[in-house]
């Protein structure tokens, strides 16, 4: 009899934490073994050699360090707002768009009136005002969505588009010098609603915030009666009519706060790192934020893991780009394949493969 | 050997989940042209075993013969082309396309579809076995009976010999149920082998040929219907001789709690749901409350929950202290807020009266979140309340802290129900409290009902099981078509009363 090996696929019934991390740190193995694959298949150069100038890169100098630090901090506030939306099965894809317009209103405030005011009563203008912009722009879709049940992963990327639009009208009257196309860095002389320095560190305060805001979200996620409701109308929304929650509130005000965090994402960017505002002041970190926020299933702690991970891999691999001369692709290649095995081993957490030996003929039969 | 007189044997078949035995060296035969029930109680792996036919499952142990080759079925194409069908508790069909062409879904056929032949064919095997359908009809205007018909015909339009079905009495009228049964006699009569899962004893009684009764995941044994009994098969599905009696106290001292007047409410589609019902509940009673499935028992309980936005009528309170209270177009929050103490056990469990992904303490939360100091919830109250529940319920669960969802049917209704009378309600409503349960954990709930009924407490039951409600209540309301037929008093009244009034339609006027 001719026997024939058949996969299945069968979905795990329940994993301990310890295999499922395990099966994660494997798929991060296999994937840096990959990018070793293609390293040398791009520069032929020893990829041991090129895994250490990852590291260089990434923390090799105390400005270094410091830089990967401050990219963290970016993608983990981002993160730590997107949670209670996502917690309540809002799909909010709009982090991008809710930076932006945080950003915006802080560079207007510092250019407005950042000439006129000490720096610590400009420093919480910015925060409230960028808390608010941001608020708006999670609200608008949160509004359509209680009251018209519209599809809110649609609007709130919409919502991306028309902020950037109106970052391209701000620099028709912000541009500096003329002719720039840009804004320029802002304030540069007098670093007028510049956030501080501290200890002379110039990211420190943006660190300082992240700390303080995660604090506080996870504490309201997880002790408040807010953070209940909020968990409970991500469940089903008719046991949260059930258990007499007033799911329209509960959804606007959740994307109020998860929008004014992204808001308050943009102030930390322009005040606190570039000092300028510009369409790619987000930089992609609305949405690389929603894959830190899922991967780390809206741990904290894993989510301080995972995006250092990303920012080191990034970090460095802009890094070596310069090194071998190779472009700024060459480290968005390895980004992907990282993500791509990250991502694609929450198959194996869920699903298991197993093996078994059948009769050709009876197959057929 | 195998026997090529059965259409299927199945021989030393386990299959595990985890840790979780579903079923354990199982092996068991199904004769040509026979009706097989299968018995057993929730949880006993009736569906799990069939799943391995279809292919939907593949067992870890053991061997399947049919029609005396041994065989191996990975996936439900493998089934169908060993003409094995299987009819699944919850419908796998497409709302948005017609009956005939959910039924040729999937099946290969020429470029140009005809669907004129399809709908010839279909017409021919409805003729033939007794069907009522109309292939092109929508999903979505159907009923369930008639949904059901598409699932069988799909399978038999697919050359199905062997047919499964799983549980399909459970969404059935009485009157559909019959019509059921006459077409499975009518397959029988043209040969096909039919396995039956229910554990309704009556309707095993009824149809089938044997019985084989699994408990636990273990198959216990196979009996000749004709020399069964609904206490020779319970004691085979237990283990152990139940008595099959309820206890039901008299009223004592009974005061007007709840006072529901020409009650009119719309359902979400617009329609009729309730049309001018009115009666009332009394304290340390209880009131059944039947008719067919939809015919506005939900409606009822959620429009006295506040759940369900009324268009005509009044609901009235009376607490203990006979002051009484308007409920009429209160939210659930609002009546919460008046501190009246009203608990409800819906039908969709995990829908609505849990949350699914928490543990005991967050459920235990859904009615206590609110007592928390200031804008933080209390956490200790919720966890004490769900050790106290596991231990006086025997709610089996690896720990509190498990979602809800991975319990048992049974359990999860244990910590529903164990959380709505632990507020020492005045008022407990209750729909198909013991619906999936098994008998054990069903005499569990029945006894705590009756608790809440001795301490004073008016129950609202709402049931399918017209013999359970008519051993557990003081006064069955049967509605019918949103409207209230008549309100009996149950230790008088037959089952054949109630089935009448349940099918009395729009024209009967009500009865005092």
């Amino acid at each position: 009899m001719k026997k024939k090996k058949v996969i299945h696929m069968v979905r795990r019934t329940g994993i301990s934490t310890a295999k499922a991390w395990s099966i994660r740190i494997i798929a991060v193995l296999l994937a840096l073994l990959v990018c070793a694959f293609v390293i040398v298949g791009i520069t032929g150069a020893n990829p041991i050699a090129v895994y250490g100038g990852i590291i260089d890169g990434a923390v090799g100098t105390s400005s270094r360090t410091w830089i990967t630090i401050r990219e963290c901090v970016f993608l983990l506030i981002v993160a730590a707002g997107l949670t209670p939306a996502f917690k309540m099965r809002f799909w909010n894809l709009g982090a991008e768009g809710q930076i932006l317009m945080g950003g915006l209103a802080t560079a207007a405030v510092m250019i407005y009136l950042g000439p006129m005011l000490q720096d610590w009563l400009l420093w919480i203008i910015i925060i409230v005002v960028s808390m608010l912009s941001g608020l708006v722009w999670g609200l608008l879709p949160a509004i359509f969505k209680a009251y018209f049940n519209t599809n809110e992963s649609l609007f709130t990327l919409m919502m991306n588009y028309v902020a950037m639009q109106i970052i391209d009208v701000a620099i028709v009257f912000w541009e500096n010098p003329k002719g720039s196309n840009s804004v320029g860095v802002i304030n540069q002389v007098g670093k007028e609603g510049w956030f501080p320095s501290m200890f002379g560190q110039q990211y420190l305060f943006n660190v300082i915030l992240t700390a303080i805001t995660m604090i506080l979200v996870f504490s309201y996620m997880r002790y408040s009666k807010h953070g209940y409701e909020l968990r409970v109308v991500g469940e089903s929304y008719n046991t949260a009519r059930y258990a007499g929650i007033n799911v329209k509130k509960v959804i606007i005000r959740t994307m109020c706060l998860s929008s004014a965090i992204a808001g308050l994402a943009g102030a930390m960017i322009v005040a606190g790192s570039s000092h300028t505002i510009s369409v790619s002041t987000g930089g992609g970190r609305g949405f690389t934020a929603i894959i830190v926020a899922w991967m780390s299933q809206f741990n904290p702690y894993a989510m301080i893991i995972v995006s250092l991970f990303l920012v080191f891999m990034q970090r460095g691999s802009i890094q070596i780009a310069t090194d071998y001369g190779l472009n700024n692709n060459a480290s968005d290649i390895i980004t992907g394949i990282i993500l791509f095995f990250l991502i694609g081993c929450e198959f194996f957490v869920n699903y298991r493969l197993e093996v078994t030996t059948i009769d050709e003929e009876e197959a057929k039969a | 050997m195998p026997d090529s007189n059965n259409a299927i044997e199945l021989k030393g078949v386990t299959k595990r989940f985890g840790s979780v035995v579903a079923n354990d060296d199982v092996s068991l035969s199904l004769k040509k042209g026979e009706i097989l029930s299968i018995l057993g109680e929730n949880g006993s792996g009736k569906t799990t075993l069939m799943n391995m036919l279809s292919g939907i499952y593949f067992p870890d142990e053991g061997e399947i013969f049919v029609n005396g080759q041994e065989v191996t079925i990975r996936s439900p194409k493998d089934a169908y082309n060993l003409h094995i069908g299987m009819i699944h508790q919850h419908f796998k069909l497409i709302n948005v396309l017609t009956a005939a062409q959910n039924i040729i879904l999937g099946l290969p056929g020429p470029q140009r579809l005809d669907m004129k032949s399809v709908d010839e064919k279909i017409d021919e095997l409805t003729k033939k076995y007794g069907f009522e359908l109309d292939p092109e009809e929508k999903i979505y205007n159907m009923s369930v009976s008639q949904k059901q018909t598409v699932e069988i015909v799909k399978v038999l339009y697919r050359g199905a010999d062997i047919l499964i079905l799983d549980e399909p009495t459970a969404v059935l009228t009485p009157q559909e149920t019959e019509r059921l049964f006459e077409v499975l006699r009518n397959m029988k009569n043209s040969g096909k082998s039919i396995i039956i899962i229910t554990h309704k004893l009556n309707e095993v009684l009824e149809i089938s040929d044997r019985v084989a009764v699994l408990r636990k995941g273990c198959y216990v044994g196979t009996v000749e219907t004709k020399r069964a009994s609904v206490e020779s098969l319970t004691e085979m599905m237990v283990g152990q001789k139940v008595t099959l009696n309820i206890d039901r106290p008299d009223p004592v001292n009974p005061k007007p709690r709840i006072l529901v007047k020409n009650l009119t409410v719309r359902n979400r589609e617009g329609l009729l749901a309730l049309d001018n019902v009115s009666f009332d509940a009394k304290s340390g009673e209880i009131l059944g409350i039947a008719g067919i499935s939809g015919s506005g028992q939900k409606e009822l309980l959620e429009a006295i929950a506040g759940l369900q936005p009324i268009e005509d009528g009044q609901i009235l309170y009376t607490d203990p202290k006979d002051n009484i209270e308007d409920l009429t177009k209160k939210s659930a929050q609002e009546i919460y807020q008046m501190q009246i103490r009203l608990s409800f056990v819906p039908e969709d469990r995990l829908g609505m009266g849990l949350v699914g992904s928490m543990g005991m303490p967050g459920n235990m939360m859904v009615r206590s979140y609110r007592n928390g100091k200031g804008p933080m919830t209390d956490r200790k109250t919720p966890a004490d309340l769900s050790k106290r529940i596991v231990e006086r319920l025997d709610v089996v669960t690896p720990s509190i802290d498990t979602p809800v969802r991975n319990l048992s049917g049974g359990n999860v209704q244990k910590v529903l129900v164990g959380r709505e009378i632990a507020s020492s309600p005045v008022v407990l409503m209750v729909a198909y409290p013991v619906r999936g349960l098994d008998i054990n954990s069903s005499y569990q709930i029945y006894e705590l009902l009756n608790e809440q009924k001795k301490k004073g407490t008016a129950v609202l039951c709402v049931g399918e099981d017209l013999d359970v409600l008519l051993a557990l209540c003081d006064r069955i309301l049967v509605l019918a078509d949103g409207k209230v037929t008549g309100i009996v008093d149950a230790r008088t009244a037959t089952k054949e009363q109630i089935g009448q009034l349940m099918t009395a339609g729009a024209s009967k006027k009500q009865e005092a």
